[in-house]
């Protein structure tokens, strides 16, 4: 049984418990993000208590079944961004808030994020605004906790499409940053 | 005698070890120019079994595509002559050819040929070129297009392209995450295409050597864009550049000793130069915004490139050895990308971006600049190394193809691969 899970276990319960199901507030998640900083935006309790009964019983961590709650921000895996723009939307804070908490409360963890542009113009300059998506999703993370070492980027460019029309919406489907936990 | 000897080293480097992959690519010429060359080309005698190669065929197929000549169909030639004795000049006239072209091809064994063709001015009925060129059962095409090329340059006074390649990227995407990614060469025609690199993740931004003998490309097989020069004789291939961020954009100097790549391992996007025997990297863009996409002038005195640091995406010019960068692209609009020089230096070819993405030309001399193509999505245009003709990619019915535009926009081609998309074209050099 790896300790600091079962801590971090622990811990959540007892915020859980505290808190209810609080929204994150971000200025506690940037002065250092915890695991009682994590919003659970739906508060699915039977979930998080499935998770316990894992974490006490295998050794997955909560932190496990929370990345895989459907009802977690932490779900959200892919980030989107408008036209020739490397801002993260209002939309994804809450999104980049929960991973920066994740990240700060298992140090132990790493992700890939990946950038991706749309097929508009050439494909190397695509190429650097793909890395310039997955930057300013990894500064964010950063700014709220995570360390670097925890993130690797890599651009894709527009060489990975998920949506294969030549439209606006499928456009916007590709403008993207990859979140991936290892 | 020169040019023999030539041929047949360029002959013996042709043995490839490549393995073919992919359908041949298919070529429509969507335009022409007024007043092409009327040229009319006989099946060259041969008194064996069907060879493997119409080589006629191929040369009138070169010079129909070229946009600059009008090639008599083959039923409606008055007469088959194989011989200048045979040839009775007025039976052309009268059919309105200018040129004709007649020849013949003699087996040597061991799967030898000589090619024998001569190139008749109807008018005079004088003899403008003639020529016996060596070739194998292999490369019967290749001396077609060696024939094209001093057809080409007898009558127009212009360097031929039809004797070298092109290298491109061909995608077979089943979904998002898998998706098979070649890097081909292909003879400037299309046919005779060779899978040169097979991977299931992107291949990027092929680029030739001067000499033709290697391609610089960006392969993402190590889950980041790394730099790999590749021999395509050998197959042999050396991870050039990698690490850290982006490592893309490869682009030879004109010595061949060097390459001018992207890398972003400092924050963001810069233009460094690489030592390729060294491996010692020169670092010659510090600015904060994106410099990527270099290209060198063909004398190796200055390198272009993209940069968005005065906002959008703009063509700026700098020393390969760094310094200050002068932009270039001024009144075109707010997207410029993607430049490279015309062989002779004077022009740069770039995608440029407005209400779709058209590949312009910029008279570096005068600072007048034509839109040659007018579809929405066209990208990565080339240079033929005379200089006469520019690929691109484009979409097409089926997903991206191949274009080709001369640089005054008179004539058009499309080339499409049987399946999936291609894209990325790059012409290769004069095959020396």
């Amino acid at each position: 049984m790896n300790r600091a899970i079962l801590k971090s276990t622990l811990l959540l319960l007892v915020a859980l418990t505290a808190a209810g199901c609080s929204s994150l507030n971000k200025k506690s998640a940037a002065s250092g993000a915890s695991v009682e900083d994590r919003g659970i935006s739906s508060g699915e309790m039977s979930d998080i208590d499935a998770a316990r009964s894992q974490g006490l019983t295998d050794g997955a961590g909560a932190g496990a079944a929370e990345l895989n709650d459907p009802n977690s921000p932490l779900s959200v895996r892919v980030i989107y961004f408008d036209y020739d723009s490397s801002n993260i939307r209002q939309d994804f804070q809450s999104v980049v808030e929960a991973h920066a908490a994740y990240l700060a409360a298992h140090p132990e963890t790493t992700i890939t994020l990946e950038g991706h542009a749309d097929e508009r113009g050439s494909r190397e300059y695509n190429l650097a605004l793909g890395e310039r998506r997955a930057l300013a999703v990894r500064r964010q993370l950063v700014l709220l906790g995570a360390t670097a070492g925890q993130i690797r980027t890599v651009s894709y460019g527009e060489e990975r499409p998920v949506a294969e029309g030549h439209d606006e919406q499928s456009y916007g489907l590709n403008r993207r940053a990859e979140i991936s936990y290892q | 005698m020169k040019f023999l000897i030539s041929l047949i080293l360029a002959l013996a480097a042709l043995s490839a070890t490549a393995q073919t992959g992919g359908g041949p690519l298919t070529i429509r010429i969507t335009q022409g120019v007024e007043g092409a060359l009327p040229i009319a080309i006989v099946p060259f005698e041969w008194a064996g079994q069907p060879l493997p190669q119409d080589v006629a065929q191929v040369v009138a197929n070169d010079l129909t595509r070229s946009g600059r000549f009008r090639t008599m169909p083959r039923e409606d030639l008055p007469a088959r002559p194989s011989d200048v004795a045979q040839v009775n000049f007025k039976d052309w006239r009268t059919v309105g050819m200018d040129n004709l072209v007649i020849g013949r091809i003699t087996a040597t064994g061991d799967g030898g040929y000589m090619v024998e063709f001569r190139l008749l001015d109807v008018f005079t009925g004088k003899q403008l070129a003639g020529f016996q060129i060596p070739s194998h059962v292999s490369n019967l095409r290749l001396t077609a297009h060696h024939i094209s090329d001093i057809i080409f340059k007898t009558l127009l006074n212009m360097d031929g392209a039809f004797s070298t390649r092109i290298a491109y990227v061909t995608v077979d995407r089943k979904d998002a995450k898998n998706s098979t990614y070649r890097l081909q060469i292909a003879d400037a025609d299309g046919y005779d295409s060779k899978t040169i690199l097979e991977s299931r993740q992107p291949l990027m931004s092929p680029a030739w050597s001067p000499d033709g003998n290697r391609l610089a490309y960006v392969s993402f097989e190590d889950r980041n864009s790394a730099i790999y020069i590749q021999d395509i004789r050998t197959g042999q291939r050396d991870k050039v550049v990698s690490g850290l961020g982006i490592n893309s954009s490869p682009a030879f100097s004109p010595d061949g000793g060097r390459l001018a790549v992207t890398r972003s391992m400092e924050g963001n996007p810069d233009i460094y130069v690489v030592d390729i025997a060294t491996k010692q990297q020169r670092r010659l863009t510090t600015h904060e915004a994106i410099d990527t996409e270099a290209s060198w002038a063909p004398d190796g005195s200055a390198i272009v490139f993209t940069s968005d640091r005065g906002g959008g995406p703009q063509i700026y010019r700098m020393s390969p050895s760094g310094g200050d960068a002068k932009r270039v692209t001024f009144n075109l609009g707010n997207y410029n990308s993607r430049a490279s020089y015309s062989p002779d230096g004077k022009k740069l070819v770039m995608v440029n971006g407005g209400s779709g993405f058209r590949i312009v030309v910029l008279d570096l001399e005068t600072g007048g600049s034509r839109t040659l193509t007018g579809s929405s999505l066209d990208e990565s245009p080339s240079f033929a190394p005379n200089g006469s003709m520019i690929i691109y990619a484009t979409m097409g019915g089926r997903g991206t193809e191949l274009a080709a535009v001369s640089v005054d926009g008179t004539v058009k081609q499309r080339l499409a691969l049987q399946q999936g998309q291609v894209r990325e074209p790059a012409w290769g050099p004069f095959r020396k």
